[in-house]
């Protein structure tokens, strides 16, 4: 009965198991890949490749751990990015293209919202139909053409958004450092902070463990859930813009990638796939490790094919693996099973009920 | 709106109607809840109990009737959930008044955080006000469990007993259960009862919703019967003995 008088490991470190499986991943890539995880520049990479992962993976905690989903939000890369490159491009706007791009992902994200919470189509329909809506947009508008951003590197609005702060520096890796990252720890923190301290992060948990104890608790479920996904929006929209001004490139595709690889992440952190439960902490973990995957499949031989599938892999196993850890009676479940299999295949033992002699 | 402490009963319905489209939930209901009574709810499956108490704590609205809280008159289309919470009326729910997953800390006070004034919440606080509602007002002393539990690792009877405390920590005047001790085992019951009587002690009011007759005659102070949407008779528990209270309500069934 230990787990009565408190928290279980599990519950007391936050994100404790995911951080023990990076640690052991690190270790092994740095043991069969050397040349490249023990060198810096693998890590300068991953602050320029890794932040639009990381905004978009830490908005779904919050969306995921409300036990909703959005799968709509590659098709918001898509329109914000679109919306912000032929501003930024064409109409020379600058900021003011930053700003329209941000403002058109949270127009998104709160149609999402409004759609879940008053008309009640549950958010998995609502998204898939949103997906595809906002991204045949963003074809239309664009004819289907990508922008190329060229020159950006010279506006300020590159500068402060995806800059190389050290570019002056002797030393090559540090050149490299890009500004993003700090961006995106800046907002990630926050809404760590948010999540675990903020009383909407608390409606957030509340309404994803149960809508009717929400409800009757006084929470404006519907209220909340639209917040909810206008803060996706947001967040796709800042990853959007990241993206395109770190390629100086736009096009409609860029978000597709990013479907599977966000929702893992999340998953991986150990955000309950049922709500109730969500980690910010688990999710940048999970990010980094799909991050470190991805390159170090490559790093070790294996074609980019490999790595979707390794990907996919990785994320069954750490929703199986949560799924018995979080759920004591479904372990126990599965224990019993595995016995009376085992007594199918004949090995009795007095344990199992056998006779003794 | 503030409570004010100048008043006879905490809850009064005059002339309440509820319909369902053409169903007639509630005909005429005439009821007043004193001040420190425990008034158990009886009757049979579909009598109207629980649409009863949704119209007296703000979920539902009554088609017909006045509702008076305090001996003030409510506008049934602004009575709410909240505003029923405002004047201290708390609702404990059989199963949907505490999240599984969450801790008791964040279960008390989930709705009304302690916050500051940009709404963050006062973590120490809340769970040092938590470790007082566990130990006095609910007295789980010994048992293992702590403000950090999850409701999940927590019996039926230990939850009602929590949801109830929680109620009684509000300063609510009135605390409305709903079904607390359906689907649990003997011992818990026990709990739950004293739980109900610890209401009564601290100077509060209870409405109680029971199926088992021998629990609510136990504990209540004042039975209503209700039968088809009508209260019928209002007995004395010391009046009837639980037997008596079964043939009544028997016989009510066969004079339709």
């Amino acid at each position: 009965m230990a787990q009565r008088s408190g928290a279980s490991i599990l519950q007391r470190f936050e994100a404790l198991p995911i951080i023990v499986v990076f640690v052991l991943l690190l270790l092994l890539f740095m043991y069969r890949a050397p040349e490249v995880f023990l060198a810096p520049y693998i890590y300068t990479t991953f602050l320029s490749t890794l932040p639009p992962l990381i905004l978009l993976a830490t908005g779904l905690t919050f969306v995921i751990g409300a036990g909703e989903i959005d799968l709509s939000f590659p098709s918001i890369i898509a329109f914000s990015g679109f919306v912000f490159a032929v501003l930024f491009k064409e109409y020379d706007l600058g900021w003011i293209a930053v700003l329209a791009g941000l403002a058109s992902g949270i127009l998104v994200g709160f149609l999402n919202g409004l759609i879940i919470a008053k008309v009640g189509i549950p958010s998995f329909m609502t998204t898939l139909g949103t997906q595809f809506f906002w991204a045949g947009m963003a074809t239309v508008l664009s004819g289907g053409k990508s922008y190329a951003l060229r020159g950006a590197e010279q506006s300020s609005v590159w500068q402060w958004i995806v800059g190389r702060p050290f570019a002056g520096s002797t030393v090559i890796w540090l050149q490299q450092v890009s500004i993003q990252a700090l961006w995106t720890a800046i907002i990630v923190g926050f809404l760590w902070l948010i999540l675990t301290r903020h009383r909407f992060g608390e409606h957030v948990l509340f309404i994803g463990d149960s809508n009717d104890v929400s409800r009757v608790v006084g929470i404006d479920v519907d209220r909340e859930k639209i917040k909810i996904f206008t803060l996706m929006g947001f967040l796709a929209a800042c990853a959007a813009i990241m993206l395109t001004l770190e390629n100086k490139n736009f096009f409609g595709n860029q978000g597709q990638g990013y479907l599977l690889t966000a929702i893992a992440s999340v998953l991986i952190g150990g955000t309950s796939i049922f709500g109730g439960q969500a980690t910010i902490l688990g999710t940048v973990f999970g990010c980094f490790i799909i991050g470190m995957v991805e390159a170090g499949l490559v790093a070790a031989g294996l074609t980019g094919a490999w790595v979707r599938t390794v990907q996919g892999l990785i994320f069954l196993v750490a929703i199986i693996f949560y799924l018995y850890a979080d759920e004591p009676q479904r372990r126990r479940a599965l224990i019993a099973n595995l016995r009376s299999f085992g007594r199918f295949g004949g090995i009795r033992t007095s344990e199992q009920g056998g006779v003794r002699r | 709106m503030t409570p004010t402490d100048d008043f006879a009963s905490i809850v009064r319905l005059e002339g309440v109607q509820k319909y369902f489209g053409a169903v007639h939930a509630l005909r005429d209901i005439n009821l007043s809840i004193g001040r420190n009574e425990i008034v158990g709810l009886i009757g049979d499956n579909g009598a109207g109990k629980s649409t009863l108490i949704k119209v007296m704590t703000g979920v539902l609205e009554p088609t017909a009737g006045r509702i008076l809280i305090r001996d003030r008159e409510i506008q049934p289309g602004e009575f709410s959930v909240r505003m029923a919470h405002d004047l201290s009326i708390e609702t404990v729910y059989q199963d949907k008044s505490l999240a599984e997953k969450q801790p008791l800390w964040r279960n008390f006070f989930v709705g009304r955080q302690i916050t500051n004034r940009f709404g963050f919440i006062d973590i120490k606080r809340e769970k040092e006000v938590a470790r007082k509602i566990l130990l006095e007002t609910i007295g789980f002393r010994g048992v293992g469990i702590t403000v950090d539990s999850t409701v999940a690792n927590l019996s039926g009877g230990e939850r009602q007993g929590i949801a109830i405390g929680r109620a009684m920590h509000y300063n609510a005047d009135l605390i409305v259960l709903d079904e607390p001790t359906a689907a649990l085992g003997v011992a818990e019951v026990r709990k739950v009862v004293e739980f109900v009587r610890r209401i009564k002690q601290s100077g509060r009011a209870c409405i109680y919703i029971e199926h088992n007759l021998a629990h609510v005659h136990e504990v209540a102070d004042r039975l209503v019967v209700l039968d088809r949407g009508r209260v019928v008779s209002q007995i004395s528990p010391k009046d009837m003995t639980v037997p008596e209270l079964t043939e009544y309500l028997i016989a009510l069934q066969h004079n339709a």
